[in-house]
């Protein structure tokens, strides 16, 4: 073994080597580091420590800036680490460092290396296995080296300490019982003068209260010293971010600190630190006003600075401020919106989420215009996170910002027409959710959405495509309120709808069934009432007819001079006449005709059920209009009769569904889901395979009409409802598969609720009082004067829309460690019960020496437990089993201790305090003592 | 706390990694080359802060190296610019204007100057003085090991073992 030994500690590359190897490959560098590798694992089992260093040396550097994997190595490592020599410890602990983990199966065999190193006089070896132990704790580390640590907390040697201290922290975490040994020592430590023991200490405690700051409350007085006493920044900082936490929980806290704070704020030239105090004031102690105020004042001069890291910060922390103080913002307006131009992608996000913080009833208008302006210019993924932040503000329990709906529908057209805008899923859903819930804003969302269909553009980007989805639905369920319906036709069967996917085509085409057939039917009244002039009983039933689509009498855009004439029909009447019904009828035929044989059996079948419709009606359409006057009436009625059929059905209006509707739902008696599961091939074999958009909103409602229509081709003067519902419940027992689970409606609450769907229906309409409410924000008086307009009924479903009051309180943590340090907390105030409770006016001295007595007392009594405990090893299963004990205490008193843990311990705190916080009082102002005594007493001093 | 170090080179190499969190030699591989993605393509005039996955990655561009430091969310962002640049100070004033090779040739004593800095994610010395004289202390006791191990007598006294 000697020979290679020596023949590899002298022609052993070193670290240098390898380095300066790796630089000069430009290629290969993987073979030059496998290379590397296999020497690495050859020299590390070497006897020669020196070589066996410098290969784990080398392997660090390949694992830590390549990220090769060196878990064969933790066994050398250990090797290496039981070498007396400094330099080979420290290459060492840096592998193990690096390395290991909580399941690496060495992890066991270190303990005793780390704690001879732990012992040592040599502080830097000390340094070093602190140094790993932070890194690489776990319970039996840290439960076995928590002697050990314990004695270096109170080392005279301050290098040791602080480390000492830090590595508490890790030691603490992994082994909460620890604290019962440490705790005391580390709190020690707080009234230590050094800089950096005391910025080591306040740095554990920080950490300690981000966990659970409830239990360091009793500490306040001693960070209070330091908050006021410290000059250094780093301290400061630290004590700051405990403060933000305890202040938070004890609101008395709050008013002490507040001071102090301020004066950090106007005295300190350090960024950093008064970054910290603004965080601190804005976060926690957002009641103090002048302290707000300063705060608002430093963040704007943070806003102004050239620096885009203040700018930044500065954003961040007006944003904190924004929900409590709008007025900081307001302040601030211009800055902000400026910042939306920013360079920094960060800023502008920033600053985005607070102009969204701004946006209030009067101002959404001029906002959303500034802000669409800017994303027209600005990149796609800012463009994007602009449009998305106004959709969802907007879109805001229930759209309650906007009153003018007309605006909100035109300006949603105006953001899908945006070139980057990719929120056309977020628009579509917002376009139909408006359409269904607010009545008022149609005759606008059919005109927007007719802007975005002609658009023969807008089919070419497939992110509109979702848009345009809604917009045919609109524009179809609408479809009375369009000027134009022939135009919307065109629109709706324009060649470019090939580019669309098959589910979205599948919805145009249902839209052009609706405008159809609203067509004919328009059509069919006016011939019926011209034809019938003679007769005004006749024209009226006819109108009467169409009025039957409610909400014709809201409208405010015609005031229909002509009693006779229905303002419906102001839109539309003008244009259908014979000739444009036969070209409308030709160029569905023609624009339907192909899809006949689509592969797409949703496209399919919809454009079947359109010409089926047409073929139907067209024969006595052309002889009526052909043949005379007497004939016309006689062979008009019948297949007039087929177009009142399906307009009836497609005029019953769509409501928003409560999500909980399906569950309403009565099963219907011998459905067995299951077993229509079991007979899935049977129904594949009968029907085309199901697309993936069976899903979607159309289908039940779809199918309905299909099998209604097929209906009507056998025996058109049938009931037609009654028929549709029993034939869409056999249908839905047959395909149950494809209907949603009754009883669980998540899977539809996003998507468009089937709302004809009959079995819904009766449940809608029994529902409806409870259903329907009108909005508190229309009584609201506006100021300005465009919104002269009430702000339209918004329908609202109580049990889907109500969002849920008051989110759960976060439930108390109670983990073990923070547990640990409450038990200990007050523990250590139980042993020294007289001291705060013989509190008498007249013994101002006494009672001071009391006051420390309380702090010195019990330190004594735990230093003399713990030297008892002698050597090592008995010591460590003495605390072992005192571990054990605690364990199944609390396991037996945590219940009853929670229960009584308000009540008794906030006593237990304030006669802890109470103590030390007169006795300063005393000194400071002894008339006060009496008033003070009988007050709820303060937690600081 | 700060989770992790990093100092990547403009060129995306890695030139230091310090982990206080665990994470496994996957993660590690993965947050390297997610964060040299966000890092190395924003502009020099923008802030020095990202947010990343519930995160702040506080960075600064020295020369050629970009110092990163992972933070906690309400962690103060201008305290850890500062520790970065307490570090690049006692790297300079130990190499004597320090560059980046001599991070890459030291690559160990980059590691072993940070640790006396910070210790579980925690800074642990904030006077360059002091970390100097720590550090050449050590340095000492390595040097003084090595030449224990280098000299004639040492190497004779193997190779006849």
């Amino acid at each position: 073994m000697s020979g290679p030994s020596l023949m590899d500690s002298l022609f052993q590359r070193t670290l240098e080597d390898l380095i300066k190897g790796l630089r000069q490959q430009l290629i290969g560098e993987q073979a030059f580091i496998s290379k590397a590798l296999e020497e690495i694992r050859k020299e590390i089992k070497s006897t020669d420590l020196s070589t066996k260093s410098t290969a784990l040396l080398k392997l660090s550097y390949l694992s830590s800036l390549h990220f090769h994997d060196m878990s064969f190595a933790t066994f050398h490592a250990l090797e290496v680490l039981s070498s007396p020599r400094f330099s080979h410890k420290k290459i060492a602990y840096h592998g193990i460092s690096l390395s290991f983990h909580d399941s690496t199966p060495v992890l066991l065999l270190i303990t005793n290396h780390l704690r001879k190193d732990l012992t040592s006089t040599n502080e830097f070896e000390v340094s070093l296995s602190l140094q790993c132990l932070s890194r690489i704790a776990n319970v039996d580390l840290a439960r076995d080296l928590t002697p050990e640590v314990f004695i270096l907390l109170s080392s005279n040697k301050l290098y040791v300490r602080k480390k000492a201290i830090a590595v508490v922290l890790r030691v603490f975490e992994k082994y909460p019982d620890s604290v019962r040994v440490c705790f005391k020592r580390l709190v020690e430590n707080l009234e230590n003068s050094d800089p950096q023991i005391l910025s080591a200490v306040v740095g554990v405690f920080c950490e300690l209260a981000c966990k659970d700051a409830r239990s360091y409350l009793p500490l306040a007085p001693e960070f209070y010293k330091i908050l006021v006493n410290s000059k250094n920044n780093w301290i400061l900082i630290k004590v700051l971010k405990i403060f933000t936490k305890l202040a938070s929980l004890e609101p008395r806290l709050a008013k002490r600190v507040v001071e102090p704070i301020c004066d950090h704020m106007r005295r300190t030239g350090a960024k950093s630190l008064l970054f910290e105090c603004v965080q601190t004031v804005v976060t926690s102690l957002s009641e103090y006003d002048s302290a707000v105020r300063l705060a608002v004042g430093k963040i704007r001069e943070f806003l102004v600075d050239e620096d885009p890291n203040l700018k930044y910060l500065g954003l961040r922390a007006l944003s904190i401020v924004a929900p409590k103080h709008l007025w900081a913002v307001s302040e601030n307006k211009e800055v902000v919106i400026k910042s939306l131009s920013d360079a920094d992608p960060n800023i502008k996000i920033g600053s985005l989420r607070l102009v969204m913080a701004m946006v209030s009833e009067h101002s959404v208008a001029e906002i959303s215009r500034v802000l669409v302006n800017y994303a027209l210019k600005s990149d796609p993924e800012f463009c994007n996170e602009i449009l998305g932040s106004i959709l969802s503000t907007c879109s805001r329990n229930l759209y309650e910002i906007i009153v003018d709906f007309d605006w909100y529908v035109s300006l949603l057209g105006e953001m899908s027409k945006i070139p980057h805008c990719q929120k056309g899923e977020e628009i579509e859903n917002q376009l139909i959710d408006i359409g269904m819930r607010v009545k008022d804003v149609r005759p606008e969302l059919v005109h927007v959405s007719r802007d975005l269909l002609i658009d023969p553009a807008l089919l070419g980007n497939t992110f509109l495509h979702r848009v345009l989805s809604a917009a045919a639905w609109a524009s179809g369920e609408y479809v009375e309120f369009s000027r134009n319906p022939l135009e919307l036709m065109e629109a709706l069967l324009q060649p470019r709808t090939c580019l669309l996917p098959p589910h979205i085509r599948a919805i145009y085409i249902q839209s052009a069934f609706k405008v159809l057939v609203f067509c004919l039917s328009t059509y069919l009244m006016q011939w019926g009432s011209t034809a019938s002039s003679a007769s005004p009983d006749n024209l009226r039933s006819g109108v009467s007819a169409s009025v039957s689509y409610e909400s014709f009498d809201n409208l405010s855009v015609e005031n229909g001079a002509d009693a006779t004439v229905t303002r419906g029909q102001t839109y539309t009447s003008a244009s259908i006449t014979n000739e444009s019904i036969l070209n409308l009828l030709n160029l569905v035929e023609l624009a339907l005709g192909p899809l006949f044989e689509s592969p797409d059996v949703e496209v399919q079948e919809r454009a079947r059920n359109v010409l089926g419709f047409i073929d139907l009606t067209k024969l006595e359409l052309l002889n009526s209009s052909v043949q005379g006057e007497k004939d016309l009436e006689r062979r008009g009625v019948e297949c007039s009769k087929t177009i009142e059929l399906m307009h009836d059905a497609f005029s019953k209006e769509l409501g928003p569904v409560s999500l909980s509707a399906q569950g309403k739902v009565y099963l219907p008696d011998g459905l067995m889901l299951v077993e229509n599961l079991v007979g899935m091939e049977m129904i594949c074999a009968d029907i085309e395979p199901p697309s993936s958009n069976l899903f979607s909103f159309g289908i039940p409602y779809e199918e309905k009409d299909g099998v209604s229509f097929s209906n009507l081709q056998i025996e058109a003067d049938s009931e037609e409802s009654n028929e549709a519902t029993s034939l869409l419940a056999e249908h839905r027992k047959r395909h149950g598969l494809y209907y949603l689970p009754l009883g669980k409606s998540e899977i539809i609450s996003n998507d468009y609720p089937p709302a004809n769907d009959p079995t819904l229906q009766g449940n809608i309409n029994d529902n409806a009082d409870d259903l329907v409410k009108l909005t508190e924000e229309s009584l609201v008086p506006k100021r300005k004067s465009n919104h002269a307009k009430p702000r339209p009924v918004v329908v609202k479903l109580d049990e889907v829309d109500a969002k849920p009051v008051g989110v759960k309180k976060a439930e108390y943590k109670d983990d073990s460690l923070s547990g640990a340090v409450r038990d200990f907390l007050y523990g250590m105030k139980d042993m020294v019960p007289t001291s705060s409770q013989s509190n008498l006016p007249g013994k101002a001295s006494s009672k001071r020496k009391g006051k420390e007595k309380q702090h010195t007392d019990p330190h004594v009594e735990t230093k003399g437990n713990l030297v008892d405990y002698g050597n090592p090893s008995s010591r460590r299963r003495k605390h072992r089993s005192h571990g054990k004990e605690r364990k199944h205490r609390s396991a037996r008193e945590k219940n009853a201790e929670e229960r009584e843990d308000t009540g008794q311990k906030e006593k237990e705190k304030s006669s802890y305090c109470h103590g030390r916080h007169k006795s300063r009082q005393r000194a400071e102002e002894p008339l006060n003592v009496s008033a003070q005594t009988t007050v709820i007493p303060d937690f600081l001093l | 706390m700060i989770h992790f170090v990093l100092l990547i080179s403009r060129q995306g190499k890695v030139r230091l990694t310090k982990w206080y969190s665990t994470y496994t030699q996957k993660e590690r591989t993965k947050v390297i080359r997610e964060l040299s993605g966000v890092i190395l393509t924003r502009g020099p005039k923008l802030c020095n802060f990202v947010e990343w996955r519930g995160f702040k990655v506080v960075y600064k561009r020295y020369a050629s190296l970009y110092f990163c430091m992972c933070i906690d969310q309400d962690d103060n962002e201008l305290e850890i610019l500062e520790i970065i640049h307490h570090y690049v100070e006692i790297l300079d004033r130990y190499f004597g204007s320090v560059c980046e090779l001599d991070l890459i040739f030291n690559f160990h004593k980059a590691y072993y100057i940070l640790d006396e800095i910070l210790i579980a994610g925690e800074l642990q010395e904030s006077s360059k003085k002091t970390v100097a004289r720590l550090i050449a202390a050590q340095d000492s006791l390595v040097e003084t090991a090595k030449e224990q191990a280098s000299s004639i007598s040492n190497i004779i006294a193997q190779a006849t073992k």
